[in-house]
């Protein structure tokens, strides 16, 4: 497990960074916390022959709210996720599913913009940002755009992002209503067997808004609109929750791995969104 | 002379056996100051690492290392046709087979070690791997021991005769070209007639899926062959460094005493570090080549997929009880798959280990045991996992098979085990498979530990759970997992046990320095058991010197008298007993010396905590450290200056200690989750030498139990391929996971044993085992189950729900 030879960047500019990535092209990445890239290459999954390491490029570890809005800058780390009492308040979904992720060792390292940006299934904020309508800012050498997370993700690793893009920050919409983040592992440190993000309106008893987006169940996050759409309207009885789980078992496609076989995942599945809506519905 | 210390405070300052003194080792632990194999730097030390083979079963047509010898850095490529003139293309394994060093015309597993890239560095050496061309030709591949037996594929044409008979192997005839031996014990005859005239008869088949022991530290060493002196020094991660100095004599023709093996800190060993491993053999041979020093590190897939699994025995049993429940008969028998080649870490007289203590904790009269030992496309190994040796199979057969036939009864399972445990009164008790048990007194463990955990309260709380879940009020089961184990550890007399012919005793010598304070050598050597601490308290009690004042040395074959190393608890019951011995006899000539100092006849004194006392007379008396000054530098008549002793200990037989173990889970059905209440464990592993080392060692034990009950395995997939290759499949539970420990004791002594300790480090994973799995079944009881086979991860317990009909 020793990665091959690499050339290591740290450019102090943005400027910087996209010189190189236009430099070397597909031959160059960069790299954030490190802890999805490195024990790729050291797997020798990742060749990766110039690392760009964005360390000590500035701007891009703040965790701003206004009004309407929250943006995260792409270096902030999963711990500081956690440890932003402000955020916790108006996002709190933010900080519980943070904590769900790895251990405290990996959260320290692990940014939110690395764990979006990689693209892997397992990854658990990709799906919590589509639940959240998130925004991806995305820098190149042709400028700024802005791609929904609900569009990002095409397949396990390919995202919407050009390479030679960096992804700068987050943005989302304050979230309203309950909110829950549900995950069955196996262990600490573990990709989830099924987990599930919900973000829910209770207006006098009846659900007026309701989102779900679903984590390592397909080789991308599953954004299920039909899962949200079934509770709208209702009042979140057994019945509308039945109607949820159906929908979301019909967007997802999930793999067998040591996890176990298709049939227990979606099971599972169920079993954890069905938890997930509960839990928010009561925080609504 | 007034003596102004009372007794009780100078026995206080001994720190000897029965306080819990602090671990000496772990101020240098938890700084960081530890000194491992891979710590060790030399100069001009070069860095070797493997070429693996991808496939479970090739044909290898064609090695081509040129590129490999381009790479900046690399300087040398071993392959098996370099070492076939040295004859160290293949090795002899600690079971009798021989194993390949390097890849020799064909792979056996995945993994297996195919050539040898020796360059600068590890990173060059990495580079040299990748650039290293192997032309393999695929064969058909065989994980399932069960076709092995019944496969036209010869997995091991060096092992059939070219008129294609099939001749003997180690352990006697064989079947079939892929059938390794057949090992039996106790009376068949008898038992088919015992079983097929029982009352009750209970049948099970069972799989004790393959895992690893996985230490922290992986596998590795440093060779340095100094050309000059012709003196080779080899640091590794050896649980039995003198073993490994005289099997490294033997197969390199290099003198023994031109050989000096250090293991230095071991990070975990757990049955890993026991046998020899081609990255042992490749790196003296590079830096005989090279006149390098040339370190070989092992990374965590290297660990996990090549060095030595534990278990995958196919058990399956019958066992004969009458109406009440006392138990008549059992028969076992085992399909042992080896994988590649057979190198389990056994006493060579018993190729599956004490898998004959499967009668476990009951007075059994008849049983009968037959091991089929089974060649595979899968790593070699076969080690005891934090157990003696295969014991852990042969507890969770019996604690399975107990709890079958409870079924079978329609009994409480913990008083079918009262009915049947061998009383206090019958020891020492010879049981039906050969072993005599020293001591025991099982019945007051297991009441204790039901009263403990409020047995019966369980069982009622129980029965409500199962009402409100049929009631749909719940979907949660709860779990009560029993079990009550005997282990068999301390191997062991010579006369039975040996390895390779290396008789198992153990060592200890003492010196005791002028000054009053002491250095013990051993030929154990700890792998985190905390021998530093332990048997200097072994030592302070036996001859009136404080704990701290001695310093306990193991690991290095040119200092420690020979032994056979640290697995299978042996330590305290085989090198511990040696340092009792040899303090006895430091004792028995300091008391000469005392007499003289004092003026008296030698039976005139007595020793006392610290001091020889004239009897009648406590006012005159010499302590060991004035009677250590006097050894030295006092001309007595008679008697040889200097205080040292040396101690070789041949245990007259084995110890057994035994424990009584309560689980109690939720099992959440819909998403197969446990969720471990309480675990309660009392263990009597005899005198107690440090309480909070036994309590650690419990608490270590437990966890790898709940490891391997709960999801720890290495699996392969049809082709061979090992699907949990990483930490991130395979299970090692953290704070996250691990449960409470709740841990009591009782206190059986061994009779035998100088000080009557039994060894503690491997009962709690022995014990812990069939807990936690019993528990798992104990849940699903009510519905149905009989038997389920381990891992319990998450997907398997729902499975196991599924099929019971429990997901409505
Ligand atoms: C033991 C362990 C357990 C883990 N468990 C979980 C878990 O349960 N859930 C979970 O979600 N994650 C888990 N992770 C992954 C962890 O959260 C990673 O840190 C995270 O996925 C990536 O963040 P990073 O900052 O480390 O990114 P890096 O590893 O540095 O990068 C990951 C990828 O994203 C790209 N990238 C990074 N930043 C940017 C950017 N700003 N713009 C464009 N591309 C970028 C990199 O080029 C690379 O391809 C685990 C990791 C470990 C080691």
């Amino acid at each position: 497990m020793i990665p091959a030879a690499f050339e290591y960047y740290r450019p102090k500019d943005m400027a910087g960074v996209l010189s190189l990535l236009e430099q070397h092209g597909d031959d160059a990445r960069v790299m954030a916390g490190g802890h999805s890239l490195i024990p790729m290459m050291k797997l020798r999954m990742a060749e990766v022959p110039h690392l760009i390491d964005l360390q000590d490029v500035g701007g891009m570890s703040d965790i701003d709210i206004d009004a309407d809005s929250i943006r995260i800058g792409a270096m902030v780390t999963q711990a500081d996720i956690i440890d932003h009492a402000d955020l916790a308040d108006v996002a709190p979904i933010l900080r519980e599913a943070a904590l769900q992720i790895a251990d405290p060792q990996v959260r320290y390292m692990g940014t939110v913009g690395g764990n979006v940006a990689n693209g892997d299934p397992g990854n658990d904020m990709p799906g919590l940002m589509q639940c959240l309508d998130a925004q991806f800012t995305l820098v190149g050498s042709g400028g700024e755009r802005s791609v929904r997370a609900r569009a990002f993700y095409e397949a396990a690793y390919m995202t919407a992002r050009e390479d030679d893009e960096v992804l700068t920050a987050v943005k989302i919409p304050l979230p309203e209503g309950g909110y829950a983040y549900e995950k069955q592992k196996r262990k600490i440190g573990d990709y989830a067997t099924a987990a599930a993000a919900v973000q829910i309106v209770n207006d006098g008893g009846t659900c007026a808004a309701a989102s779900i987006a679903m984590t390592n169940l397909s080789d991308t996050p599953i954004y299920s609109e039909a899962a949200g759409a079934a509770l709208v309207g209702t009042s979140v009885d057994d019945a509308a929750i039945k109607t949820a789980v159906a929908a979301m078992l019909g967007d997802i496609d999930p793999s067998e791995d040591n996890r176990g076989p298709v049939a227990f995942k979606k099971h599972v599945a169920g079993v954890i969104l069905r938890r997930t809506i509960e839990r928010a519905w009561s925080r609504a | 002379m007034k003596d102004e210390v009372t007794r009780e405070e100078r026995l206080d300052n001994l720190k000897g056996m029965g306080c819990s003194r602090k671990r000496v080792e772990d101020a240098r632990f938890t700084q960081g100051k530890g000194n491992y194999v891979d710590d060790i730097k030399l100069d001009g030390m070069l860095f070797g690492d493997f070429v693996r083979t991808p496939y479970a079963h090739a044909r290898i047509k064609n090695i081509d290392t040129s590129a490999a010898m381009q790479v900046p850095g690399v300087l040398a490529v071993l392959t098996a046709a370099d070492l076939e003139p040295l004859g160290l293309h293949w090795m002899p394994t600690l079971a009798g087979d021989k194993q390949m060093v390097l890849a020799d015309g064909k792979v056996l597993f995945q993994g297996q070690e195919v050539a040898f890239v020796v360059a600068e560095d590890r990173y060059a050496a990495a580079d040299g791997i990748e650039a290293v061309e192997v032309d393999y030709e695929d064969l058909p591949v065989i994980v399932d021991p069960f076709e092995s037996l019944q496969s036209d594929v010869v997995l091991r044409e060096d092992l059939v005769a070219e008129d294609g008979s099939i001749p003997d192997g180690a352990h006697g005839p064989r079947t079939h070209p892929n059938h390794i031996f057949t090992w039996e014990a106790g009376d068949k005859q008898t038992t088919e007639e015992v079983l097929a005239n029982a009352e009750i008869v209970a049948e099970e088949s069972m799989y004790y899926h393959r895992t690893h022991p996985c230490p922290l530290e992986t596998c590795g060493c440093v060779a340095s062959m100094d050309k000059v002196n012709g003196k080779l020094t080899l640091w590794g991660t050896f649980q039995a460094p003198h073993a490994i100095r005289t099997v490294v004599s033997l197969i390199s023709g290099i003198e023994e005493h031109n050989i000096r093996v250090i293991s230095p800190d071991i990070g975990g060993g757990f049955g890993n570090k026991v046998g020899a491993y081609p990255g042992y053999v490749c790196s003296v041979v590079a830096s005989i080549v090279t006149g390098k020093p040339v370190k070989w590190i092992e990374d965590r897939m290297d660990n996990l997929i090549s060095t030595a699994f534990a278990r995958d025995y196919w058990m399956k049993g019958r066992i004969s009880a009458t109406k009440e429940g006392k138990i008549t008969g059992l028969h076992c028998h085992v399909t042992a798959d080896h994988g590649g080649f057979d190198a389990c870490a056994d006493p060579t007289k018993f190729p599956a280990g004490f898998m004959n203590i499967c009668t476990g904790s009951y007075d059994i009269p008849t049983a009968y045991l037959e091991v089929d030992g089974v060649y595979t496309n899968k790593a070699p190994g076969g080690v005891s996992y934090r157990c003696s040796f295969r014991v852990t199979e042969a507890v969770y057969f019996i604690e399975r098979m107990i709890e079958v036939l409870a079924i079978k009864l329609n009994m409480d399972a913990a008083e079918l085990r009262r009915v049947n445990f061998i009383r206090k009164e019958q020891f020492p008790y010879k049981a039906a498979l050969g072993w005599e048990y020293d001591s025991g007194d099982y019945h007051t463990a297991w009441d204790k530990a039901l009263k403990t955990v409020d047995y019966d309260g369980l069982r009622a709380e129980q029965a409500q759970r199962i009402e409100d879940f049929k009631a749909g009020k719940t979907r949660k089961l709860m779990g009560i997992g029993l079990s009550f184990f005997t282990e068999i550890v301390g191997a062991g007399p010579v006369k039975n046990c040996d390895i390779l012919g290396l008789g198992m005793f153990d060592s200890c010598e003492i010196r005791i320095h002028p000054t009053g304070s002491a250095i013990a050598r051993l030929g154990t050597i700890s792998q985190g058991q905390g021998h530093a601490t332990t048997f200097a308290q072994i030592l302070a009690s036996e001859i009136g010197l404080p704990a701290d004042s001695i310093t306990i040395e193991e690991g290095d074959t040119d200092t420690a008298p020979y032994g056979l190393g640290t697995y299978g608890s042996r330590s305290t019951p085989v090198a511990g007993a040696a340092t009792a011995m040899a303090g006895r006899k430091i004792r028995a000539k300091a008391q000469m010396i005392a007499a003289y100092l004092l003026e008296v006849h030698d039976n005139d004194v007595e020793f006392d905590v610290d001091r020889f006392v004239v009897k009648g007379a406590p006012e005159r008396f010499k302590t060991m450290k004035e009677v250590a000054f006097a050894a030295y530098n006092q001309a007595i008549p008679g008697i040889e200056p200097g205080l040292e002793a040396v101690s070789y200990y041949d245990p007259p037989n084995m110890t057994y200690p035994f424990g009584a173990y309560v689980c109690v889970m939720d099992i959440d059905v819909d998403t197969g989750v446990p969720d471990i209440r309480r675990f309660y464990a009392l263990d009597d592993c005899g005198t107690r030498i440090n309480p909070m080392i036994i309590e650690g060692q419990v608490h270590g034990g437990l966890t790898e139990a709940l490891a391997v009950a709960l999801g720890q395995e290495i699996a392969y997939d049809d082709m061979g391929n090992v699907k949990t290759g990483t930490l991130m499949d395979f299970f090692l539970p953290t704070a996250w996971e691990v449960p409470n420990y709740e841990t009591d004791y009782t206190v059986t002594p061994s009779p035998h044993h100088p000080i009557g300790a039994k060894g503690v480090g491997e009962s709690p994973h022995v014990g812990g085992v069939p807990c936690f799995s019993n528990a798992v079944q104990d849940a699903f009881r009510a519905f149905g189950n009989t038997h389920t086979n381990m891992p319990h991860d998450h997907w398997r317990i729902w499975k196991t729900a599924n099929e019971l009909g429990l997901h409505g």
